[in-house]
């Protein structure tokens, strides 16, 4: 993980100190990103930096690995557990009710325009996100909420008696779902639209049903972009904090409003703890994201 | 085929259920704050309440200079890039996608700890210096939409002919930029500016720990003590979304898809 951070602010650090220094060969081929490069280092790079630093720095600032260790006391690993969790469930389920609908809109033989419909709609649903998404469940699913009244006034079915509560694990991560499943489809309906004509036709000729054609020519080709796209949703849900903070409050102890609340008031009673509660959810969406590239360069082989 | 074509309707009704149930239910709980009858007081509250006035006002303003600050950062260097220095295109490219990798949260963390009052820059030492770090955050927030948008629309134009056509005309460096390069990837920027916008308007986390009176915050304060005024806020929310999506993709119509010459 430590590699993502330093790798791009040394290689930034080269490039910057020729355009500013006034440099011997070549200064002006270089003002021209400086601003781009001071910038991401300033504002980007040593920000997130510094926070690395001092997850591995006690008061004195001396080299420890004490935060790292003392991460694993029950209720920050709860927490972690809890984020990870959630995110899983949004990201897999959001995943493949996203491929369904993908599927249907573009080999489902549906008119035109419910593709065209259904992608626009995805474009919007995918960036509704935060505050107003968590208002948006609480009226549909919270106690008063329109489908939970419905169910219990027409079909006698009260969800929360039956265990079921916004404010959990499952109702956040339905939540979640409203913008992984379009997010999904977005991202997954070109690689579906990649998928050539004349393999399925060769595949017939050969004699290959159509369960065939999918088992062995579509799902090997969609399955790396699939798997890409999984554990971007997954980062996509582990960062964020609006929604979840905007519908539970602090009642689901997630990861990133733990960190909101060690931010405001210092809540573990321990700065450098803070620091390595941030590193620690930067070591796992950078390292969800050395797996997205790595799917993602073998997905381009088949899609161009 | 008719029994794939069931499967597939079936598939998009659920989905379509599962998209337009809380839409439909937020938007009859919004209209309910009259016992007994149906009415647009929540959003007559809503529009009247003067910090939501203040709040709307100062977001729209932070995500104009937000999309400002987009501008002048990516347009030059995606430039730049595209002309001079191909070579860098890979770390530049890695390096707008960090904020994809870093969540926001983290992002304003490290801000907090770097630029505090006794610290050399003390961004947070004044009200306009916190804003102007918020803007910058918001900034980075976008770097990955913003730079794809306009990488994507410089690749459309022949950049090299263009700028070599502008030099023997004897136009600077400012001029090529501004008034060659940037009046034809407009609709690129364009679609990257009002992503910027609606990513921006609602954002809660940095704003909440700046301090800052922007709407995002007001929105959770409304959330934590009203009823129905959430339902109506959100409905306008999803609104502006709506509205954003909607003109980038009436934009996308005008973009030239692809000129014969890439480099």
């Amino acid at each position: 993980m430590s590699d993502i951070g330093i790798s791009p602010s040394s290689g930034a650090h080269q490039s910057v100190r020729p355009g500013t220094a006034g440099a011997i060969r070549l200064p002006t081929h270089w003002l021209g990103v400086a601003p781009f490069f001071i910038f991401s280092l300033m504002f980007l790079i040593l920000p997130t930096l510094y926070l690395v630093v001092g997850a591995f720095q006690n008061d004195q600032g001396e080299f420890t690995f004490e935060n790292i260790v003392a991460l694993s006391q029950p209720s920050i690993l709860a927490a972690y557990w809890i984020s990870i969790k959630v995110s899983v469930a949004s990201a897999v389920l959001g995943a493949f009710a996203g491929v369904a609908i993908a599927i249907a809109i573009v080999r489902g033989g549906l008119p035109g325009w419910v593709r065209s419909a259904t992608l626009t709609f995805s474009g919007v649903a995918s960036n509704f996100a935060g505050i107003p998404l968590a208002f948006a469940f609480l009226a549909t699913l919270g106690r008063l909420g329109l489908v939970t009244v419905i169910l219990n006034l027409w079909f006698g079915i009260d969800i929360y008696s039956a265990g079921f509560n916004i404010l959990s694990f499952w109702g956040l991560t339905l939540t979640y779902l409203y913008f992984q499943i379009p997010l999904m489809v977005v991202i997954i309906t070109p690689a579906i639209d990649g998928l050539k004509k004349e393999w399925s036709e060769a595949a017939a000729t050969l004699g290959a049903t159509q369960f065939q054609y999918w088992r062995m020519v579509a799902i090997p080709v969609l399955w790396p972009s699939f798997l890409g796209t999984v554990i971007l949703l997954f980062a996509n849900a582990f960062g964020a904090i609006a929604t979840a903070y905007a519908l539970t409050g602090s009642s689901l102890n997630i990861v990133p409003i733990l960190l909101y609340a060690q931010i405001r008031g210092d809540v573990l009673h321990n700065p450098h703890l803070g620091y390595a509660l941030a590193f620690g959810m930067i070591f796992i969406t950078g390292l969800a994201n050395v797996f997205y590239i790595w799917f993602r360069s073998r997905s381009e082989r088949w899609l161009k | 085929m008719t029994a794939g074509r069931i499967w597939a309707w079936v598939t998009f009704l659920l989905g379509a259920a599962f998209f337009f149930l809380p839409l439909i239910a937020t938007l009859e709980f919004s209209l309910r704050m009259r016992r007994g009858e149906y009415s647009f007081d929540a959003y007559r509250i809503v529009l009247g309440d003067s910090r939501f006035q203040e709040t709307f006002g100062y977001s729209v303003a932070i995500a104009c200079l937000t999309i400002l600050l987009g501008v002048l950062l990516v347009v030059p260097t995606a430039y730049w890039i595209r002309l001079r220095m191909p070579q860098l295109r890979p770390v530049v490219e890695f390096i707008t996608l960090l904020p994809l990798i870093i969540p926001a949260i983290v992002i304003v963390f490290g801000y907090i700890r770097m630029y505090g009052s006794s610290s050399p820059l003390p961004f947070l030492a004044s009200r306009r210096g916190t804003d102007v770090l918020l803007m910058i955050g918001y900034a980075t927030l976008a770097l990955p939409y913003m730079y794809r948008a306009v990488d994507t629309g410089l690749r459309t134009i022949d950049v090299r002919t263009l700028t070599e056509a502008a030099q023997i005309l004897g136009a600077g460096w400012t001029t090529i930029i501004a008034r060659i390069i940037l009046p034809n990837v407009l609709i690129a920027v364009l679609s990257g500016a009002f992503l910027t916008f609606a990513i921006v308007i609602g954002e809660f986390t940095m704003a909440s720990l700046l301090n800052r009176p922007a709407f995002g915050p007001y929105l959770q304060n409304i959330g934590a003590n009203r009823a129905y005024e959430p339902a109506a806020l959100a409905i306008m929310a999803f609104m502006i979304t709506w509205g954003c999506m909607s003109v980038i993709q009436i934009l996308s119509r005008f973009a030239p898809k692809s000129s014969s010459h890439t480099n």
